[in-house]
């Protein structure tokens, strides 16, 4: 019996996951808006103690990151697998930059004694617990699925290189696109909730 | 076993493979792998059912009588969440669904096969995580299955890290197996068959896989909050730090209710099935049983809060999702309807699948009606966590999922091991259960009238005898579930062999040889004709 690789199929499992996704993320999106709802001043002075520059360096890292995977998808479909592979490692490497920056922004933070249950944070007003309380989750969480999706890229890049993934049969790659794209958009809505929020 | 490569039971080694375990745990056949949730299934139910009796029996009389005050709440909380997260979430879907879903549809094997495979091993994972949380740490989880906070955070002392560790992995298996039945659905159903000649059960299978797929990820938020609070303590529900407890409760509910509709929906389609074979007629309804249950998906995810009706919530919320809550009843009672419809002047056979199916409809009416009550604001005021919610509870998902697992097992029993259990004590643990069921719910809906508070340790002595009722109930019942299991049992490994369509059946799974091959078809099938179009269809002998 000949397996027939269900392309549709593969894709529509894919965006029922994502999905799901959507909706983890959606829970914290949920206490976002109802603590926002309750402390809207405390929101602005805490969102104005993030810093800009390096959020919105993020935001371009890893938007650039996400055109990087399109093109290596391209590349893939049109057959220059030396190209396509070269771009996925572009992708990997702002995937690491956003970690890397992601680190120093948090680092910073806690230094200043700003993290979960700190005696520094608890000492501020009630909003302000919260909305430091949702950065640490939310980023965090989304973290945890920049490390997740770049094990996937990985993973594409492993297969590409062993040929299982090729020009004709790319659907792993475009897979793992999608769930890249998502991990982008998350932060696109974490980055003006959090800090353009002041 | 027959010679013919082809017709090889998929129980036994497939030719030219090794076999053994390795060819079950790591199978993909979609058979094997809902044998193996049965099994699980099975097993955790007998352990929930042991500590449900052993609830009953410290209840028998007030003040202590077996056990002390942190063995019960620990009792309740595992009776809850065993029977919940491991037996009644997997139970139709995972088993049945797994087994039946694919065939029914013409199809060789689900969309993913090895997703499959791993959605096993993540319920087994959870499931042996479950175990850890018992023996390690500070003792077992003592907050009742909903984890509410501030005790679940920062009251308990026991091993809650641990069991919402278990919940999260458990919630991540429905969903991979919900999402697994959608695309299969989507994608693999055979030439022909369209999707309103799938029968009712796919598509009960297919309302419920959305449900896992959207509401199941807010469980994974909520319990991975409870271990945020736990470990960092965020202070997220916690009001000393600025958070609130009730935002818990909304994001449990966003999940747990719709959760529910994940019980009761693929019950729903069994019984849907079963009674046309039995009544020998097309089902009465067929697109509004498919689309009721659509209904039941999308309208049951928007009344969650009518389990909050005394948490302080504004009165503007109360009545919308009061509203929201009784909108529901109406595709619950058009499948109602349309199932006695469907009886009506058919030539019935009243063989044990059917029994348990007229158990079903009569107690699941119970338990929709009395949730009528607990839904209408002003009554539910009255009857908010008292034995009330626990009658009713049981008498929707016992009495509702129960009976249609039940049902499902006597009703696919000789296709899937080829034999047939012993049918008169069929019907006589069927009765048992349904008397034993009755007399130990039934109380409890007139103690929670009466003001009896759920999940308490003690109770008043006006109490007693409604306990004592009750108590008795549970020997009978428990009585006629031993029964049911060990008949099945007998059935399973000395019933009379069967061949391939005993009950008569119109859908695919009837026209293959039973037990079903490794490849379910010699052949692709076409589909020309309806699920429950009956003409020409012959009731097989049993020897």
């Amino acid at each position: 019996m000949t397996v027939v690789k269900d392309y549709t199929g593969a894709k529509l499992g894919m965006w029922l996951f994502l999905f799901t996704e959507i909706l983890l993320f959606g829970g914290l999106f949920l206490l976002y808006a109802a603590y926002l709802h309750r402390y809207p001043a405390d929101f602005h002075l805490a969102g104005k103690e993030l810093n800009v520059v390096l959020g919105a360096t993020n935001t371009v890292v890893l938007i650039s990151s996400s055109w990087l995977m399109a093109l290596s998808i391209s590349a893939l479909q049109q057959g220059r697998v030396e190209q396509s592979k070269k771009l996925l490692l572009g992708t990997l490497a702002c995937a690491g930059m956003f970690l890397v920056i992601k680190y120093f922004e948090w680092s910073a933070k806690i230094h200043h004694g700003i993290y979960p249950d700190s005696p520094e944070l608890l000492a501020r007003p009630a909003g302000e617990v919260m909305f430091f309380g949702l950065y640490y989750l939310m980023t965090g969480l989304h973290g945890l699925h920049v490390i997740l999706g770049g094990g996937v890229i990985t993973y594409a890049y492993v297969l590409i290189l062993k040929g299982r993934v090729t020009p004709q049969d790319f659907v792993f790659l475009e897979n793992a696109g999608l769930y890249w794209h998502l991990v982008d958009l998350v932060w696109i809505y974490l980055f003006p909730l959090f800090y353009l929020i002041a | 076993m027959a010679s013919d490569h082809s017709a090889v039971s998929f129980f036994e080694t497939q030719p030219g493979t090794r076999g053994g375990i390795t060819s079950w745990i790591f199978s993909t056949d979609h058979k094997r792998i809902g044998i193996m949730y049965l099994w699980g299934i099975m097993g955790f139910f007998i352990v929930g059912m042991l500590l449900g009796f052993l609830i009953r029996m410290e209840l028998i009389a007030p003040g202590r009588d077996i056990m002390d005050q942190q063995t019960y709440n620990v009792m309740f909380t595992l009776h809850g969440v065993i029977m919940i997260f491991l037996v009644v979430i997997p139970s139709i879907p995972a088993a049945f669904g797994n087994i039946f879903l694919p065939i029914q549809i013409g199809a060789e094997d689900v969309s993913f096969p090895r997703l499959n495979n791993f959605s096993w091993w993540l319920y087994v994972a959870g499931a042996s995580l479950a175990l850890v949380s018992l023996f390690t740490g500070n003792g077992p989880p003592d907050t009742g299955w909903t984890f509410y906070v501030p005790f679940s955070s920062n009251v308990t002392t026991t091993n809650v890290d641990v069991a919402v560790m278990a919940v999260f992995i458990l919630g991540f298996s429905s969903i991979l197996t919900g999402l697994n039945f959608v695309t299969t659905l989507h994608r693999l159903r055979a030439p022909g068959m369209t999707w309103t000649r799938m029968p009712l059960f796919c598509w009960s299978l297919y309302a419920t896989g959305w449900i896992q797929i959207l509401a199941t990820p807010v469980l994974g938020i909520t319990v991975l909050l409870i271990f945020a609070e736990r470990m960092l303590g965020v202070g997220l529900f916690d009001p000393a730090k600025g958070g609130d407890p009730i935002l818990y409760q909304h994001l449990f509910w966003i999940y747990s209710h719709p959760a529910v509709y994940i019980m009761i929906l693929p019950a729903m389609g069994v019984i849907s099935d079963v009674l046309p074979v039995f009544a020998r007629r097309d089902i009465f309804g067929y697109k509004m049983i498919a689309f009721s249950s659509v209904m039941i998906a999308f309208a049951g995810s928007l009344v969650w809060a009518h389990h909050m009706f005394t948490s302080g919530m504004s009165d503007t919320a109360v009545l919308v999702f009061s509203f929201l809550t009784f909108v529901v009843a109406i595709p619950s009672a058009i499948k109602i309807f349309n199932w006695v419809s469907t009886l009506y002047k058919g030539s019935i056979y009243t063989d044990p699948p059917l029994w348990f199916a007229l158990a079903f409809i009569f107690l699941f009416s119970i338990g929709g009606l009395t949730g009528l009550i607990l839904g209408s604001a002003g009554t539910d005021i009255h009857v908010h966590d008292t034995y009330f919610v626990v009658g009713h509870f049981h008498y929707v998902i016992f009495g509702g999922l129960g009976f249609g697992l039940f049902s499902a097992m006597h009703y696919w029993f000789p296709k899937i091991f080829g034999r047939m259990y012993n049918m008169r004590t069929a019907k006589i643990a069927c009765v048992i259960i349904f008397t034993g069921f009755n007399i130990l719910y039934f109380p409890m809906l007139i103690m929670g009238l009466q003001g009896m508070p759920r999940r308490y340790y003690d109770y008043l002595p006006q109490y007693t005898f409604g306990h004592q009722v009750s108590t008795v109930g549970s020997w009978i019942l428990v009585a006629g579930l031993l029964l049911m299991f060990w008949n099945l049992l007998q059935g399973s490994l000395r019933g009379r062999k069967c061949s391939g369509n005993p009950w008569g059946g119109a859908s695919l799974e009837w026209q293959i040889p039973s037990p079903p091959p490794h490849h379910n078809f010699v052949t692709d099938p076409v589909v020309d004709r309806g699920p429950y179009d009956f003409r020409g269809v012959e009731r097989d002998d049993c020897r």
